[in-house]
């Protein structure tokens, strides 16, 4: 049921993708930095829970944020050394706030937690499916993508997933440390691939590689048939956003995830090329998730890079090794141009910052306040079959229920539209808004249902004390009369 | 720096002036071909035109209270300036220009709220309203006299034609072809007999007929319309429906009853055809947002400017019909719109069961 010939997504843009700087840069360890600041809410869910305090010492690998309840994922040091604090840092969240970090003062020694699993052996066929979920949970994978969806949650399932998506699309420009991933770690990536397809009992693995890389197309086609098959790479045209999920699915499959419905729901599980390979890592070799390949780029960085570099290096550490600035940057990035957030540079790296990119003025073209003409190219670049002018209109006249109404809970927030748009409006930033206020009015409509309902309650409660009172009032002078009666009687 | 911005945080680089710089461009050689046939009271009229249009965008801005130096130079105003010139009967006088230039910035545009939210063609909306109200100005076709021949009026002589009039009307106006074909058919003449006399193709290609300022040359007109396309300022959708449409009904006409139906060559050549098609009906303010609806609305543009040419009571007929279809074009955005992913047309979500049988 996958297509020969991947099919075209509705329209999407050619960005320029910048890739150049980087694609020929190998993914090199980063020395250590002074301090480590690892973020205990770096994905998506509630966050880890401290299992150090401040003045311990910790050994590389060791578990320092235990997931919570529901949706959550572990944490784990990064290296060896004391935790000097227990503290809020920046950090790429989205709420854009900083979030509460284990401070760690590495010791140098990288001395690795002796409690760490023993890495499972032999073919993949043989290994219990529960037990690489339980693996993939215990090392702290993330969807490396930037979602940094907890990875083992997409792992466990009724067994109806018939394939396992690999996604290589790596459609943001700048970024190249997926593309320098496969070319470098081509069979660590396949094998993970396979350890997950075993743990969802998928029969196939597609893999969904942007056609701007052929070097990476070509080392991860070859791992493929080293590893004995079962793992198809497929090209797919190089379009922003060719990597969503719901893209990538319908490129290569020609079907499409129904509204409100997940991918697992029509049998397919999509998980990052990095996420892979960081399952690989965590299962053959024992490892948690402490350290991911990143891009440090951007127009103001002096020499591009990748780096392998440890979760909780400062950004300003990480852009310091890469050569440091040559001019004073308009934004820093965690992540690309098109999706990334605008961080501080002293905010650290999480387990789904795949880029720290640092922009020129001359890179962005700042929103420049100029009207609407409806020229319908917005339309034509929505990848969802939105019209993103619609909403964007009713969203900044507060027509928060045209906007949901024009489709503002479909989107998915890819910039396609406001890329394009020749009079630089806001787009994504009034989608936000919409989105915001929206939510705040469902959260407001809730706290008067909770205080209407609790008032009711506080009444009935009051009626049925009044009653009973009543009650036992009228019951005191039935008995009281009744006793005088008896006493008369009686005398 | 830490006020949250939203991604993306890189840009297309077309923009908004940018894209009018280009039609501005793309509609010069027309201009200057219309310039150069019909001489000194031509050139008099575009450029009062365009002084009453940027005059009346900076009034408006100001009125509305927004920067007014910024927003006159995204040259919106100017391409309505200019296409209203464009359309205008070369020798008119100059209060033609003036009050043009004023009803299409401010009745056109203004009062909708500038830029953008104008639910008519700006420019339409002026010549309708000229050719309604000062119905002899506004038909008063001179013959063609190139800046270079001798029957060309001097500059002072154009000036005088500008400000006062021509002396003998008669003398130096004639029918168009449009004209012609109409006379010709409400007096039983025949189209066979009467159009040799009056439309040539080749000259039509080239422009040298009676007409309004530069919507004659066919050639310029649709070399300056390719090139938007090129450049993609605008989309073939628009023109390329318009012409094939008109073509079409034409042709299907003309073959039922060639004394009665003008040829297809005639209705794509004379008359504004080419300039609405490329340069009137693309307005992307006033005409659907997406493709489909951009198609229909095209459609429905060449089928009024043929029923309107055909049967209606003025030989031209792209204002009228880009007018018309500019009020549909609310309709049209409400009905034609993409299918979202993951819906169906109706936008109730897909059946995942559905999906999950036919793998099975």
């Amino acid at each position: 049921m996958l297509l020969s010939k991947p099919k075209l997504i509705r329209g999407g843009v050619r960005t320029d993708a910048r890739k150049h700087p980087t694609s020929g840069c190998p993914i090199e360890p980063v020395p250590l930095p002074p301090r480590l600041y690892v973020s205990l809410a770096q994905h998506i869910g509630a966050p880890a829970l401290p299992q150090v305090a401040v003045g311990d010492s910790v050994a590389q690998g060791q578990l320092i944020g235990a997931p919570d309840a529901g949706i959550s994922a572990a944490v784990h040091a990064p290296t060896s050394g004391t935790v000097i604090a227990i503290d809020h840092h920046p950090a790429p969240h989205p709420s854009g706030l900083p979030v509460q970090s284990v401070v760690i003062a590495p010791d140098g020694h990288k001395r690795w937690d002796p409690n760490l699993p023993k890495p499972l052996t032999g073919p993949v066929p043989q290994l219990d499916r529960e037990t690489i979920a339980e693996r993939v949970a215990a090392a702290g994978i993330v969807g490396m993508g930037g979602a940094a969806f907890p990875s083992a949650l997409k792992l466990s399932t009724d067994g109806s997933v018939n394939t396992l998506i690999l996604n290589g699309g790596e459609c943001e420009p700048y970024l190249t440390c997926d593309d320098r991933l496969m070319r470098e770690r081509a069979a660590g990536i396949i094998d993970g691939a396979r350890l997950m397809a075993h743990a969802l009992g998928a029969e196939r693995i597609a893999i969904g590689i942007e056609d701007n890389k052929p070097e990476a197309i070509f080392a991860m086609q070859r791992a493929a048939e080293s590893l004995g098959g079962g793992a198809e790479v497929l090209p797919v045209p190089s379009l922003w956003p060719q990597g969503s999920e719901k893209h990538l699915i319908y490129s290569l499959t020609g079907h499409e995830v129904p509204a409100g419905a997940l991918a697992a729901d029509i049998g397919l599980v999509v998980h990052n090329v990095g996420t892979a390979y960081a399952v690989h890592r965590a299962i053959r070799h024992g490892i948690p998730l402490i350290s991911r390949p990143v891009t440090v780029g951007g127009g103001a960085v002096r020499e591009p890079q990748n780096f392998e570099a440890p979760i909780g290096t400062p950004f300003s550490y990480l852009i310091e090794q890469a050569g440091g600035l040559h001019c004073e940057p308009a934004r820093i990035l965690a992540g690309g141009p098109m999706m990334g957030q605008v961080v501080p540079i002293e905010a650290a790296l999480a387990k789904g910052t795949n880029g720290v990119i640092a922009l020129t003025a001359a890179e962005i073209r700042e929103p420049a306040g100029l009207p609407c003409i409806r020229c319908g190219r917005c339309v034509e670049a929505c990848p969802m079959g939105l019209m993103p002018f619609e909403i964007a209109n009713r969203a900044a006249a507060d027509d928060l229920d045209g906007a949901a109404e024009q489709g503002l809970g479909d989107c998915l927030s890819c910039g396609s539209c406001a890329y394009v748009c020749p009079s630089s409006r806001p787009l994504v930033q009034l989608f936000h808004y919409a989105r915001g206020r929206r939510a705040d009015n469902a959260a407001a409509k809730q706290r008067a249902e909770l205080q209407k309902r609790l008032a009711e309650q506080r009444q009935e409660r009051q009626r049925l004390a009044a009653e009973a009172k009543k009650r036992a009032a009228a019951e005191r002078r039935k008995r009281r009369a009744a006793q005088k009666q008896k006493e008369e009687s009686e005398t | 720096m830490s006020e949250p911005i939203a991604a993306p945080h890189t840009r297309a680089p077309l923009a908004l002036p940018a894209l009018m710089q280009q039609v501005l461009l793309a509609a010069a050689p027309a201009t200057l071909f219309g310039v150069w046939l019909y001489g000194w009271p031509a050139l008099n009229l575009l450029l009062i035109t365009l002084a009453t249009v940027v005059a009346a965008e900076a009034l408006c801005l100001r009125l509305s209270g927004r920067p007014v130096a910024g927003g006159v130079r995204d040259g919106s105003a100017l391409v309505t300036g200019l296409i209203l010139a464009m359309s205008l009967p070369p020798w008119a006088p100059w209060w033609i220009a003036v009050c043009g230039g004023l009803i299409a910035v401010i009745v056109g545009k203004g009062v909708f709220g500038g830029t953008g939210q104008n639910l008519f063609n700006p420019a339409m909306v002026a010549r309708v309203a000229l050719l309604v109200a000062f119905p002899v100005e506004m038909t008063r076709w001179v013959e063609p006299a190139p800046l270079t021949a001798a029957a060309s009026p001097g500059w002072l002589e154009g000036m005088r034609i500008t400000l006062f009039g021509h002396s003998d009307w008669d003398a130096v106006t004639s029918a168009t072809t449009l004209d012609a074909t109409r006379s010709a058919v409400s007096e039983g003449t025949g189209l066979a007999a009467a159009l040799p006399e009056h439309f040539d193709p080749w000259l039509a290609l080239l422009g040298y007929a009676p007409g309004s300022l530069a919507e004659s040359s066919a050639l310029l007109l649709a070399l300056g319309g390719l090139y938007l396309i090129v450049r993609r300022v605008i989309s073939w959708d628009i023109p390329i429906t318009l012409l094939a449409t008109l073509a079409a009904i034409s042709a299907l006409a003309h073959t039922i009853d060639p004394e009665r139906f003008a040829d297809p060559s005639l209705h794509l050549l004379a008359g504004s055809t080419l300039l609405a098609a490329f340069f009137i009906a693309t307005d992307p303010t006033t005409s659907p947002a997406t493709r489909p609806g951009r198609i229909l609305f095209a459609a429905g543009c060449a089928a009024i400017i043929w029923l309107v040419r055909t049967y209606g009571g003025y030989p031209e007929a792209t204002a009228f019909a880009v007018l018309l279809m500019n009020a549909a074009t609310p309709l049209i955005d409400h009905y034609v719109r993409p299918r979202i992913y993951g819906r169906s047309r109706l936008g109730t979500p897909l059946s995942a069961q559905r999906k999950k049988q036919e793998r099975s």
